[in-house]
Formats: structure tokens, sequence, C-alpha cells
């Protein structure tokens, strides 16, 4: 019964879904079946905070190999979320409001949240994101080596599309005669990144993405009909 | 035995690979070189078009990134955003992303706000623009936007009836904007609304995405995205079209992307340098151990 009733509403949702997109006057079900969906999302989303609060108190009960993360990570949920909701530091924006202390937005700035995020959240996550930089440029040095005919293809053909990413591919046509009728010249490097992505890349991707397409759908199928149940969790 | 320079370079130490990078870097945004970008046909395609929408029109800006990847797409948006205002075209802004909300009162301050908040006929909220904000749900959001917005969020950011606000007036759904621009930092992103609002119900797309995402993103160009801008390039394309056409936006200051373009050309060339550089150690030690 408990893998059942929800194998049964997600076929029916599911299906109710997919006719709704053919058939309009099943519209007005399928909207309600997406408010649903936020509700219980947002329920989920609660579920999702206790599971992690509980996951990392057992950590640090339990004196786990990097205990003091998980209590950094609890200490820095539960200050977000604190300051969030009680909104700290917000102060009313309409003078319809001044009574009202909390009819300010949460993420106001000068609040407590908005520091969070201007000052913690925001440079910590650039950060990590700038590091990548100099990461690839190392290696780039050690790595990137011509050491097989395909290595040396992938080689020449990432170093034709870096240059043509950069003002630099303008150089390539500064020895080529100037188009008499003022349109832009022939930049090799350019043309060349641009065929690189129009051919071979996009190909590619459109390759990549209609397979998965297939295979969303080949997936989707057998979770509606009830054959497969592993997103219920267990062993099915 | 005197190490020789080949032994060197085998050993060099990762550290001044990043020193140089560093350099590279930091050089360019000190000493304020910036660069322009010759515009490519699928950056002109959304410039065109926001320029060619008759004034008033309806744009519904997603601004869906946060700050990992705001280098990019943050002056995309502002560019978007600034040239929307040029064209007195009324703008939606909504997020899918919860972490968005900060991006999209920076775009509203820096551009809506302090360039466009006063003078003859200032942007006003409410009328001329609304933030929608935050709308949970991912692609289901986009469904229920691109259906009926009200029932995807029956108020804006600040707490007001959308039923109240003058420039939500005759809209029922992102099916009666005449344009959506997506500023796309991964999912949900411009992928989701080309497969739940663009294609479904002919709304007109437009997207700015990271660089890395642009291989995924081209293959929907041109048929279900009319316009594309990719990275820190595209958004430098963008701001050379704009400052072209409306000069009191060429000037470096206005111009974040362009002033990127520099640190970003510099970093390119380190790593070209860098690629050439390793090859030559590669085929030299080769050549000493007598290997063809």
């Amino acid at each position: 019964m408990s893998k059942t009733v929800p194998v049964v509403i997600a076929a029916l949702v599911g299906f109710l879904m997919i006719f709704a997109y053919f058939v309009p006057p099943l519209l007005s079900w399928r909207q309600t079946a997406e408010e649903w969906f936020t509700i219980v999302a947002t329920i989920a989303m609660l579920l999702g905070g206790a599971n992690l609060c509980v996951h990392h108190l057992q950590k640090i009960s339990d004196r786990d190999a990097g205990w003091g993360f998980s209590a950094v990570t609890l200490a820095a949920f539960a200050i977000t979320v604190g300051v969030g909701l009680l909104k700290v530091g917000v102060v009313p924006e309409s003078a319809k409001h001044l009574d009202h202390a909390w009819s300010g937005q949460f993420q106001q700035e000068g609040g407590a949240f908005w520091w969070i995020y201007q000052y913690l959240f925001s440079p910590v996550v650039a950060t990590m994101f700038a590091l990548l930089a100099f990461y690839v440029a190392s290696a780039a040095f050690r790595a990137f080596r011509a050491k097989n005919l395909e290595a040396m293809l992938l080689l020449v053909t990432a170093l034709i599309v870096l240059v043509g990413q950069t003002k630099d591919r303008e150089i390539t046509s500064l020895f080529l005669p100037t188009p008499s009728d003022g349109s832009l010249p022939w930049m090799p490097i350019a043309d060349l990144t641009e065929f690189i992505r129009k051919t071979f890349v996009t190909a590619g991707q459109r390759a990549i993405m209609i397979g998965v397409a297939l295979g969303v759908v080949a997936t989707s199928l057998r979770i509606l009909l009830g054959l497969d149940r592993s997103y219920l969790g267990g062993d099915e | 035995m005197t190490p020789t320079l080949l032994d060197k370079l085998n050993s060099l130490d990762r550290r001044w690979i990043f020193l140089a990078m560093a350099f590279a870097v930091a050089l360019p945004i000190l000493l304020e070189i910036g660069s322009d970008e010759t515009p490519s046909l699928p950056t002109k395609k959304l410039f065109d078009r926001i320029e060619e929408l008759p004034a008033g029109s309806r744009i519904l800006m997603a601004i869906d990134y946060d700050p990992n990847s705001a280098a990019e797409l943050a002056p995309m948006s502002l560019a978007f955003t600034r040239h929307c205002c040029l064209r007195r075209h009324k703008i939606y802004f909504v997020t899918l992303w919860g972490t968005a909300l900060p991006m999209i009162d920076v775009t509203i301050k820096e551009v809506v706000q302090a360039e466009f908040g006063s003078g003859d006929k200032p942007f006003r909220y409410g009328e001329d623009y609304v933030n929608l904000g935050y709308l949970p749900g991912e692609v289901v959001a986009i469904s229920q936007l691109s259906s009926d917005i009200r029932k995807a969020r029956s108020q804006d950011v600040r707490g007001a009836s959308l039923d109240s606000l003058p420039v939500m007036k005759d809209v029922v759904s992102a099916q009666d904007m005449q344009l959506i621009v997506n500023a796309s930092g991964g999912f949900p992103g411009a992928k989701e609304w080309v497969q739940y609002a663009s294609t479904p119900h002919k709304i007109p797309l437009a997207a700015g995405c990271t660089g890395v995402q642009s291989t995924q993103m081209f293959p929907y160009y041109p048929d279900q995205l009319l316009g594309l801008v990719t990275g820190i390039r595209g958004a430098n394309e963008y701001e050379s079209m704009l400052g072209a056409k409306y000069p009191q936006f060429a000037v470096m200051s206005k111009r974040p992307a362009s002033r990127r373009g520099g640190p970003q050309r510099w970093a390119h060339r380190l790593m070209i340098a860098l690629i050439v550089l390793g090859n030559g150690i590669h085929l030299a030690n080769r050549y000493r151990r007598g290997t063809p």
C-alpha cells in the first residue's frame, strides 16, 4: 500500500500533464496539479532542512571525521534562516506601514540577511568560480600535451577556439585585403571558430540532446507505468 | 650536474603559473585596459529585436543566476535592461533562482533607478516596471507563468497585489509578453525557458548565457532562441552596439563587460602561451629521450 499509492498518484498526475498539453480543456486540471506541486515542493524543502539538521547533528554527536565542518554548516544554516525569518535589521519601506516593523523585505539592503548575502555568500562563491582560472592555467601547461593524434587534434582545435574567442582573432586578417564594399574583412581564425561551432559542436550537442531526450521519455514512461519504482527508495 | 633550462621547466612550481595568471588578470584591471568587440550575429539579432519593438512593449526579464556566474552575466543583464529602458519598454523582472533576488535588485538600482529614475519621463515602479521576484518550482514555475502569472504569484516582491499595478493591466500570462530575455547561469535557465515557455506557447525568447553553457544553447539558435549572447565576450559585443547607437553609454564606466574584455584577452594569451610552452617542453623531452 505504501508503495502503490505514490505510484498511482505519480501515474495519474504524470499522464494528466501529458494529456493536458494536447487537450486544452484539461488546462485547469494541469494548473491545479502545478499548484499542488509547489505546495508539496515547499513541504519537501522543510523536510530537507530538517534532514540536514538531523544528519549533521548525528555527525557531531558521533564525533565523526570532519564533525567541525558539520558544526559550521549547522551554525551557518541556523543563522541564515534565523535572520531571514525574523527580518533582522529590516525597516518598514512604505510610509503606510511605519508601525509594522516586519513590513520590509527580508533581503532589504542594510538588513542582516542582505549583509550575509553581500559579504559572505557572494564573495565565497565568486572566489570558488574565479579559482578555476588558476587551475585551468596550470592544467593547460602540465596536461594539455600532444601525446598522440587525438590529443593533437584536440589541442589544435582548442587553440583555434581560444584565439577565436578573443579580439586577437582580428590580428589574423591584418595582412589580408580589406573588402571594397565596406563589409568585414575575412578573418581566418574567427571563421574557422564559427565553422567548428556550427558544424562539429552543434551537431555533437544535438546528437547528445536527442539521445538524452529519448532516454528521458523511456525512463518517464517506466515511472508512469509503475515499472520503475526506484524513486521511492528501497530496493525496488 | 647543473640543471638545464629544460630540467627547470620540467619541475616548474605551479605557483609561478598562478602568479602569472594573477598578473595577467590584475594588471589590465588596474591599468583599465578595456576592449571593444565586433558584434556577432546571434548578439546582433537580440539587439535588433529590442530596437525594433515598439515603445511600451512588454519584456519579461528572467534573471536566473547567482554570484557564481555574476561576473559573466551581470554585465549583460545591465545592458539588456538599459536597452529596454532606452526604448521605453515595460520590464517584468522575475527569477527562478532563490539566490538571484539581489541580482535583480542590483540591476534595478544601477540601471532603472540610477539612470532612468528621474528626468522628464522617469521610469516608475508599478507603471513601467515590476519585480515579480522569486518563483519557486523551477520548470513548473515557468509553466505556471506561461499559462497564468497570478497562479504562480499573486503579489509582487513588495507584497503589492498584481491587480493593483498598472503595469500588470491586461497581462494574464507570459504569452502577453512581446519578448522574454533570459540571463541564464545554469538550471533552471535558458534551456527550460525554451522547453516550457517559448516553444509550446510561441513566445519569442532570447538568452544570455555563460561561455561554458554556450555549446548547449547554440543548437536552439536561431529557431527557438532568436538571439544568443554568450559570456563576457557577448556582453561586450552588446555594450559595444549600445555605445555605438546611444553615445551617452559609450563611456567605459558604463561598460563593465568591455572593461573585462582586457583581462580576459590577456588571460587567454597567457593560456595560449602556456599550452605552447608545455608542448615545447614535451617535444624537447621526447627528443632528449630519443623517442620519435
